[in-house]
């Protein structure tokens, strides 16, 4: 596990780039600590972000590390709300606050073993670095709500895509992809990370099949680094797992279900 | 800037707020071993209870207009397993005050919560056995169960309370007043007279929202957190905390430690020009987890305001 200093950093934005629905915010981090897929950062913009004066956002938001080579960190947005929306107005040049790497990651899969990238929506973001990472070629399935988002597949190599409106690819969802390659290779391992109904059916179907999973999950967070109690899930056998300091990534086997406040924005 | 406090020999006037810095898990989560550069003066526990507890289902957190709602419910291992696992990992945190200074100890409070004076007994009793432990913090805004107002809300009630266990300890006792009340300054006077040997204040300000049916629709009519209301916390309730640490200073002659929405050195310096002796910071804990420390710096330095991002990043 790579871990974070103790202090944030204050961080330049090097450039953002449209994918479809998406920007890619890039970062100048030529000296920061290499995180692991699946590990994430607390960001902030630097101006206009709480402070005392603003309404929201106050807090700073989690966001995956969906790549980091060049000296830079890369980040997906998805505009879903005041904070978001904030980080996607920063233009090059501007600086943002950056706490992490944080969380657990992604393990490998055991030599010799696929590896199944599942991605829905905004949650293919930690997927891009595991696969940059992955010493073999994975299938690689990513799931949308349009054809806009859609575009955000370029972010990884060789994605089947699925979509809810048929604009792209599979009309269905990304699931449907998973089962036929479930079935078509039991000894798969899979990585996902999505909105909660789809983890939940990633989850579901890879407990009938057993296929071992890995599931990226996602929670309102006010602190990511344990320190808020606020991040929860519920876990097997009663009680709650943190998802800042327990995951992100939470092996399916942990988990009696996917909390339907577990996942990526939808 | 050091200062002390109830017998207590303190680096500056910085602690956490209870339940706002998870000392194990942070020092896990960062590459900085914070067991010798410790951002906190004292170390203030989440508050712990007799039996383990899971603590409310989520969702527990809603942003609020500057400022954050949680429902967290409490969840922590029960005394027991307090005592058993975390208490030793605990024990010897250091904190740096200047670059190149002598490491000094930072002393440990274990925050306590019971619903009947039987259970904090208890709770008081075991803690007084355990040396690591400097002094005792009673979280007195558990709901009574046949009124359903906090413990701590009725000045009489909390007198009796404290009195009740002040016997069982020698350790300071320091009571965390609930703001939920109508006259704060009444129950501080309570928890004096029961004698407590500080209070602290506040804590957060039960609070509610509801359901988005879309983030840019209307609200949709349910509670949206798990715990149903929770506690309002941050810059947004500074303001209250100001007037109620000042009420409180003005009328008792125990230490108070005051808290609510401090982010920097000059929102602690308000809290210490009204009166209270020792300053707590929690929810700006959660923007940047080095908080206190920058705080208690730019305290001692006023000239030096902000701190200086460059500065802060370099570290
Ligand atoms: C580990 C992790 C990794 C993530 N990675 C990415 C990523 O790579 N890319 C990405 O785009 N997103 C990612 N997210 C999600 C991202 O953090 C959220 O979309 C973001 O925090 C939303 O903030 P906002 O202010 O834009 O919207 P908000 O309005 O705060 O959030 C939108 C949703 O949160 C809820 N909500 C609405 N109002 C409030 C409120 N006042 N308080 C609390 N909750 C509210 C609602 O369900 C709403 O639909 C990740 C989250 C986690 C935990
Ligand atoms: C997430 C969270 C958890 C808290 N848990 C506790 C707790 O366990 N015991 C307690 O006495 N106070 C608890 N508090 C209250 C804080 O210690 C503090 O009194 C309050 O948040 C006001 O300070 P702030 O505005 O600086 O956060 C908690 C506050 C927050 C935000
Ligand atoms: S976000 Fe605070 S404990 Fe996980």
């Amino acid at each position: 596990m790579s871990r974070a200093p103790f202090a944030r950093r204050l961080l330049t934005v090097a450039g953002v780039d449209r994918l479809g629905a998406y920007l890619v915010l890039r970062v100048e981090d030529p000296d920061g600590p290499q995180p692991e897929p699946g590990q994430f950062a607390m960001l902030a913009a630097e101006e206009r972000w709480g402070g005392g004066e603003g309404e929201r956002p106050y807090l700073p938001r989690a966001f995956s590390v969906a790549r980091q080579r060049g000296g830079e960190a890369h980040f997906l947005l998805e505009d879903v709300g005041p904070g978001s929306r904030r980080l996607c107005e920063l233009g090059t040049g501007e600086r943002l606050w950056t706490l992490g790497p944080l969380g657990r990651g992604f393990t490998a899969p055991p030599s010799g073993r696929r590896a199944i990238l599942v991605g829905g929506g905004v949650g293919i973001a930690p997927l891009a670095i595991l696969q940059d990472r992955l010493q073999e070629e994975a299938t690689v399935l990513l799931g949308f709500r349009d054809g806009a988002r859609a575009e955000g597949a370029a972010l990884l190599e060789q994605a089947r895509v699925a979509t809810d409106d048929g604009s792209r690819g599979h009309h269905g969802l990304v699931t449907d992809l998973l089962a036929q390659e479930v079935e078509r290779d039991p000894l798969a391992v899979v990585y996902a990370c999505g909105p909660a109904p789809m983890l939940e059916g990633v989850r579901a179907m890879c407990a009938a099949s057993s296929v071992p999973a890995q599931l990226a999950l996602e929670a309102g967070m006010a602190c990511g680094f344990g320190a808020c109690f606020g991040c929860v899930v519920p876990c097997r056998g009663g009680g709650y797992l943190r998802i800042c300091v327990d995951g992100p990534v939470i092996d399916a086997a942990e988990l009696d279900h996917v909390d339907a406040h577990a996942g990526a924005p939808a | 800037m050091s200062v002390s406090f109830c017998g207590l020999e303190l680096a500056h006037p910085i602690l956490n707020g209870s339940g706002t810095f998870d000392a194990i898990a942070a020092n896990k989560a960062f590459a900085d071993d914070l067991r010798d550069a410790f951002p906190f003066a004292a170390y203030v526990s989440k508050t712990i209870t007799l039996e383990p507890r899971a603590g409310n289902p989520p969702p527990r957190l809603w942003e609020a207009a500057a400022g954050l709602i949680n429902s967290i419910g409490l969840p922590n291992k029960g005394l027991q397993g307090y005592l058993a696992e975390d208490l030793p990992q605990l024990a010897g945190l250091t904190t740096v005050r200047e670059p190149g200074a002598e490491p000094q100890t930072v002393p440990l409070i274990t925050n306590v919560m019971g619903s009947t004076a039987h259970e904090f007994s208890a709770l008081v009793e075991a803690c007084e056995t355990r040396e690591e432990i400097a002094a005792l913090e009673l979280n007195v805004s558990c709901p009574n169960v046949k009124t359903g107002l906090d413990i701590g809300a009725d000045p009489l009630q909390l007198e009796q309370l404290v009195r009740a266990v002040r016997p069982l300890t020698r350790k300071p006792l320091i009571i965390k007043l609930t703001p939920n009340t109508a006259d704060v300054a009444a129950c501080a006077q309570g928890a004096q007279e029961g004698g407590a040997d500080a209070v602290s204040l506040i804590n957060t300000l039960r609070a509610m929202s509801l359901t988005p049916v879309d983030p840019s629709g209307p609200a949709g009519g349910r509670a949206w957190l798990g715990g149903r209301t929770g506690g309002l916390s941050g810059p947004a309730i500074r303001a209250v905390a100001l007037a109620q640490v000042a009420a409180v200073a003005a009328r008792v002659a125990v230490p108070v430690i005051g808290m609510g929405g401090v982010q920097s050195g000059a929102h602690a310096r308000e809290l210490l020009d009204v009166g209270a002796t020792l300053v707590a910071v929690g929810t700006e804990s959660f923007r940047d987890p080095a908080a206190g420390a920058r705080i208690a710096r730019e305290l001692g330095d006023p000239a030096r305001g902000e701190a200086a991002p460059s500065e802060e990043s370099a570290r």
